[in-house]
């Protein structure tokens, strides 16, 4: 009974075993192709992290370095001081009108000192290089240090943003002619000033120490206060995220009782983890902010945000390098007559103590660039005053590094991309030290059983 | 700051509670620590742990409670015609209130002299100690005062309650302490209750997110008609009412932006993981898997400022214009590519951690029958990996529609329920976001429906993880 059919024989070869007949041919194209597809993958994902760094990178180089105008200004007595007693005081209610005059002033006299040709420009116009800003931070120099009055100083002042504009690139004597803040005989001025060696473009400390300026004056928009507000930020989320996250996993990796209970507050967590960063946000502006009071735009709210956000990263990996610790300690720690509690938090947690870092500092440095919950409790409010030092400071408005780009993104200004991609690099420059910091954590102390 | 040095006293008594209790459990020893049922730090962590934790337990009740006593009583005072007019007053005399204290610090005013100021003056004043009021009615003055002198009672008697609570829990815990008393227990339970209370940490974070998207919701619903908002195909809010709150061109941009993700980032990332886990050599996986996972840990506001300067307007310059299809730098294509990068390491490393479980013995058997690698990735791997896959690709969906900042950037915000992907259309994330940060009133429809709009979402995405988690489960249960 061999009625079962025999399987089709394949085609005889005809030829010799070395050469691959044709079906051999096509699938050893396929193994090519599939290949050549698997590179082309990796190939594209590595090419677009390039571009997407060199693009930013590329534009946001130039926020680091500003045009400065170098003039001596003589201070006077009388403008700054009217009743002249150096009371602080009576001196603050000098405005920055006073000052800009005096500039203004200094800044025509330097230019006919230095013989630069001004080809009949207004008093305004050449006054118009400096920025609007310049007189506030002579005004707020003068009041740092009243013995300058009377005195004869060199002051670095800001150059208007469209004159830096010109000396990066971004403005043009084409772009100058359509522009109502800017004339190209300005841009001339400004070059011949250059060559006379009053105008040089250098690094600016300000944008990493300043606060934020108005739509107008990118040239003076710094990220002080966002940095501050993100550090703050980072302190509440470390001082409250590590405690309750290692506390919580402790509970549910070495006591908790397997059931039904414990199961659920296991899904919750991951499911946490998937959640949305945005509806963090209306959490907070619905709890923190409308239930419970707190200030809008506040590091606290953003950090008891963040905190929750966090959370679930932090339980996560503590929870797989508590259980990465061998039972052996467990057992020996408890037949030489330690709780179990003991038995946990003097031998287990110290083990496991460079994991849970190692995830408590990835989960930080993904909070530092969380951007989206922050937007809505306020944060994006315009803030110039510096915060306090904490406790208070915890309470008053502030900025975050992140939403600072978004601010900095939606501002008409074209300067101010490049200054969203410099704070951008700021922020990058931060995440890489905190995943430094991470690597070098894991691989110093972290063992294998 | 005195609730500050409240605490800090009740604290102070703790560290002193801590080193009197050991000592005691030494003294009623003899000295020798062996006749002890726990070791001698336990006594000290029980004293301290009754002297501090009663006290500030009562604290924080009395602090909740207060202002909800204080407010009962004031509340009569104050003539308001709706709820919401007697929310701001009572703001208001809070505000007035704290004022007054200010005002007696800076001007060294006595009692007297504050019961007896006047509403009329007082506005410029109280504006200089850095209080945020436009005017004092003389009702709103005269609640303040009586606000302020309540408060400063019960301020007196929170302290006394909260020390002698502390006080005495203080020495019933010294009382307590002999050699057979079980210190160790005590503490060790405690501390177990701490544990417990951090792991409902997360259990409250959800109930918070439910409870305050589902109230705010159903707040929406009584004022908007819901019907209105599942079935309109139109978005239009305005800001003086009768705006059009249909959900639908939302849920189109959303899933049109997420659709065109997912088309760049499933096939790349699956690809790459393929390659980096069957083909790639021990150097080169050793570069290139951290290199990709560096997209990772990139902050998505870096993404939207990518897709703002960079692809938008490449994308712009390049295709939509010299084709006809739109003038507009934010668009679908814009953000969905540029999401599809973010999402490119995603599936990448979790389809990598499939690929690796799926047992040796399969490959082998498939190479023993003479399969070539691709061959045996095709037919073999890929089926065996299909559920982990399928889970890791609902993960990146879950995370391409909750994805808020590369839209706010990349998409634009005009509501249109359109096919052409280079032009701007909008998500449910970006309209949270600007209804929430724009400056309508918050009861008001255009503000509520953000809250509507976040429940949304959170459902799509809690579905998608839940069916995602599962997946990823019941496949890893099958080959361990």
């Amino acid at each position: 009974m061999t009625d079962a059919a025999a399987p089709a024989s394949p085609a005889i070869r005809d030829g010799s075993l070395f050469a691959p007949d044709a079906h051999t041919r096509r699938r050893n194209a396929a193994e090519r192709r599939f290949r050549a597809y698997g590179i082309t993958a990796v190939a594209l994902s590595i090419l677009a992290l390039i571009v997407l760094l060199v693009s930013v990178l590329g534009n946001g180089a130039g926020a680091f370095r500003q045009t400065f105008i170098q003039i001596p200004v003589t201070i006077d007595a009388k403008i700054v001081d009217p009743k002249g007693n150096r009371a602080l005081d009576e001196m603050k209610k000098v405005t920055t009108i006073g000052y800009g005059k005096q500039l203004e002033a200094s800044m025509l006299a330097a230019v006919a000192a230095a013989g630069v040709a001004t080809d009949g420009l207004s008093r305004k116009d050449i006054a118009g290089l400096l920025s609007k800003e310049a007189a506030a931070g002579l005004r707020g120099m003068v009041l740092e240090n009243p013995d300058l009055i009377g005195r004869t100083i060199t002051f670095r002042a800001l150059a208007n943003g469209r004159i830096d504009g010109y000396f990066k690139g971004r403005v043009s004597m084409d772009s100058a002619k359509l522009d109502s803040n800017i004339s190209p005989a300005q841009l001339v001025l400004a070059e011949r000033l250059r060559d006379a060696g009053l105008v040089t473009v250098a690094f600016n400390p300000q944008f990493l120490l300043g606060a934020d300026a108005s739509e107008v004056r990118p040239e003076a928009a710094g990220l002080g206060v966002a940095i501050l507000g993100s550090a703050y930020m980072m302190i509440i989320v470390l001082v409250l995220a590590l405690p309750l996250g290692v506390a919580a996993s402790i509970y549910l990796e070495e006591f908790a009782p397997k059931n039904r209970w414990t199961d659920l507050i296991e899904v919750n967590i991951a499911n946490l983890a998937a959640v949305p960063s945005i509806v963090y946000g209306i959490l907070g502006l619905a709890i923190f902010i409308n239930t419970l009071g707190l200030p809008q735009s506040a590091p606290i709210v953003g950090g008891l945000i963040l905190t929750l956000m966090t959370l679930p990263t932090i339980i996560i990996a503590t929870r797989v390098s508590l259980a990465a610790v061998p039972p052996s300690i467990r057992d020996a720690a408890l037949g030489v007559g330690a709780s179990r509690m003991q038995a946990v938090f003097h031998h287990v947690l110290p083990l496991a103590l460079p994991g849970i870092l190692t995830g408590t500092i990835i989960g930080m440095a993904r909070a530092l660039g969380e951007t989206a919950p922050l937007l809505l409790i306020g944060m994006v409010a315009f803030v110039r005053e510096f915060p306090a030092a904490p406790p208070e400071g915890f309470f008053s408005p502030a900025s975050a590094l992140p939403v600072q780009v978004y601010n900095f993104t939606q501002r008409a200004d074209p300067a101010f991309v490049e200054r969203a991609s410099g704070a951008i690099i700021v922020l990058l420059v931060f995440l890489i030290c905190m995943n430094a910091a991470a690597i070098i954590l894991r691989r110093r102390f972290e063992r294998r059983w | 700051m005195s609730i500050g040095i409240l605490v800090l006293a009740v604290l102070i008594l703790a560290a002193a509670g801590f080193v009197l209790g050991r000592q005691r459990a030494l003294a009623t020893a003899g000295g020798d620590p062996r006749r002890l049922h726990s070791l001698p730090g336990h006594y000290g962590q029980f004293t301290a742990i009754l002297a501090a934790v009663p006290a500030l337990v009562l604290l924080a009740i009395w602090l909740l409670a207060q202002p909800l006593a204080i407010e009962s009583r004031i509340a009569p005072m104050l003539t308001a015609d709706s709820p919401a007019d007697r929310s701001l007053a009572m703001a208001d005399v809070r505000r007035i209130s704290i004022g007054l204290d200010l005002l007696a610090v800076s001007d060294r005013l006595s009692e007297d002299a504050v019961a007896s100021l006047s509403s009329e003056t007082l506005a410029p004043r109280l504006r200089q100690v850095g209080t945020a009021v436009t005017q004092v009615t003389p009702e709103a003055l005269s609640a303040a005062k009586a606000h302020r002198t309540m408060r400063h009672t019960l301020q007196i008697w929170m302290t006394a309650a909260v020390g002698l609570t502390a006080a005495t829990c203080f020495v019933f815990a010294l009382l307590r302490i002999r050699p057979d008393f079980r210190a160790r227990n005590v503490s060790e339970r405690f501390v177990m209750w701490l544990l417990i209370a951090a792991s409902l940490v997360a259990v409250a974070t959800t109930a918070g997110i439910v409870l305050s998207l589902v109230s705010e919701t159903l707040h929406f619903f009584r004022i908007y008609p819901a019907r209105e908002f599942f079935l309109s195909l139109t978005w239009n809010p305005q800001f003086r009412g009768g705006s059009d709150l249909g959900i639908w061109p939302l849920l189109w941009g959303t899933v049109y932006i997420s659709i065109i993700a997912l088309i760049v980032a499933v096939p790349i990332g699956l690809l790459t993981a393929v390659y980096l886990s069957e083909y790639a050599s021990r150097r080169t996986r050793g570069w290139a898997k951290p290199a990709i996972e560096i997209l990772a840990g990139i902050p998505t506001i870096v993404y939207g400022l990518f897709a703002l300067i960079t692809v938008g307007p490449a994308l712009r310059d390049w295709f939509a214009q010299p084709l006809g299809l739109g003038a507009s730098s934010s668009s679908v294509m814009t953000a969905g590519l540029v999401m599809g990068i973010m999402l490119i390491p995603f599936v990448s490393s979790l389809s990598d951690d499939i690929i690796n479980a799926v047992p040796q013995s399969l490959r082998d058997g498939s190479y023993g029958l003479g399969a070539t690698q691709s061959e045996t990735v095709k037919l073999v791997i890929l089926p065996a990996a299909l559920p982990g896959i399928v889970g890791a690709v609902l993960l990146a969906a879950s995370r391409a529609i909750g994805e808020t900042m590369i839209v706010v950037l990349g998409a634009g915000a005009a509501a249109k329920l359109s096919l052409n992907p280079f032009e701007a259309m909008t998500t449910v994330t970006v309209k949270i976001v600007s209804q929430l940060t724009g400056d309508t009133e918050f009861a008001s429809p255009e503000t509520l429906v953000a809250f509507a709009l976040g429940l949304t979402l959170f459902v799509m995405t809690l579905v998608l993880n839940v069916l995602a988690l599962y997946i990823v489960r019941k496949y890893r249960e099958q080959y361990e």
